[in-house]
């Protein structure tokens, strides 16, 4: 079997997106002043989105074969349970 | 026969385990996903280490939040040198990319230049964290000061250090680049430092954003 095609990919457009995300997001963290849950919400998209980029065209997972993003996505999965179980005992009312 | 050679006799050659199909211009091996074994290998260890990086970064949110008062970051660090630092990390992973690009298209001048270009921003990074914690430290912002104080050095000091890895296993790459070992049919090598490269990169956006910024 061949390797798949890593496409034609812009990638100093993709720094350039990192770049203005990064200072966007550190401008809404400083200048801004919301209340602290939308601050957080705005923080973590910023974040999610600058990571899904590195993931997707510098680590080539958009190019990759389906088998590696499901193993990825299954440890992301793990992961997501393993820190909601941990605010879920923030969060809920103890017995 | 024992079991292992039967069942391995009883599959078909490409996708027995004991018999891995060369990949075409690469030292390693294509495994029955299709997928280099390195490549596959990497993908696995980063798949432990995204369990690592979240058991920290969980604990960190949950100690956070758990805590009836809990220190303002930008009153402690430094945030615009950090935000300086992430956009030096962003860069050497852009250079890094583009090391492998380079490979690709045959062109190993530009790999070679890359590839040093990663490693001096890689080991830049470093040098601004140090400064950053001797910095904290000669203010008194030590590990035992407080919750805050504890783990913050842990998580940014794990991450400084798989960039140190990180740096080490670039420097060996790109020695093995300049005595030639690399071409553009057989550069797999490249590929899997900019893999984890990459993920370190990933894990500082994360990092960044969780400990300094909330």
């Amino acid at each position: 079997m061949a390797e798949p095609e890593h496409g034609h990919t812009n990638y100093m457009k993709i720094f350039w997106w990192l770049f203005g995300l990064t200072v966007t997001e550190v401008a809404f963290s400083v200048t801004l002043d919301l209340p602290k849950f939308a601050m957080i919400v705005g923080l973590v998209a910023f974040a999610i989105v600058k990571a899904v980029l590195v993931a997707l065209y510098f680590m080539h997972l958009k190019f990759e074969r389906k088998t590696l993003g499901i193993i990825f996505a299954s440890t992301l999965i793990l992961g997501a349970i393993l820190v909601s179980v941990g605010i879920g005992e923030l969060v809920l009312p103890r017995p | 026969m024992d079991h292992t050679a039967a069942a391995a006799a009883s599959l078909p050659s490409a996708v027995s385990p004991l018999h891995p199909v060369p990949a075409h211009g690469h030292g390693s091996t294509e495994t029955s996903t299709g997928i280099h074994s390195d490549k596959l290998g990497m993908w696995v260890f980063l798949c432990s280490e995204v369990m690592f990086f979240t058991g920290l970064i969980g604990s960190y949110i949950v100690l956070r939040f758990g805590s009836a008062s809990w220190p303002d970051p930008s009153q402690t660090l430094n945030i615009w040198l950090t935000a300086f630092n992430t956009f030096v990390l962003i860069c050497s992973s852009v250079t890094m990319v583009k090391a492998l690009e380079a490979i690709r298209n045959g062109d190993l001048r530009k790999m070679k230049l890359f590839l040093c270009l990663t490693v001096l921003f890689g080991a830049f990074f470093l040098g601004v964290q140090v400064y950053e914690y001797s910095e904290l430290l000669h203010h008194g912002f030590t590990p035992s000061v407080s919750l805050f104080g504890s783990v913050f050095y842990t998580c940014t000091g794990f991450h400084g250090f798989h960039v140190f890895c990180g740096v080490v296993c670039m420097a060996f790459v790109t020695g093995k680049a300049f005595l030639g070992k690399y071409s553009q049919a057989s550069h797999q090598g490249i590929e899997t430092i900019g893999l984890y490269w990459h993920f370190v990169d990933l894990v500082w956006i994360i990092l960044f954003t969780i400990v300094y910024l909330f």
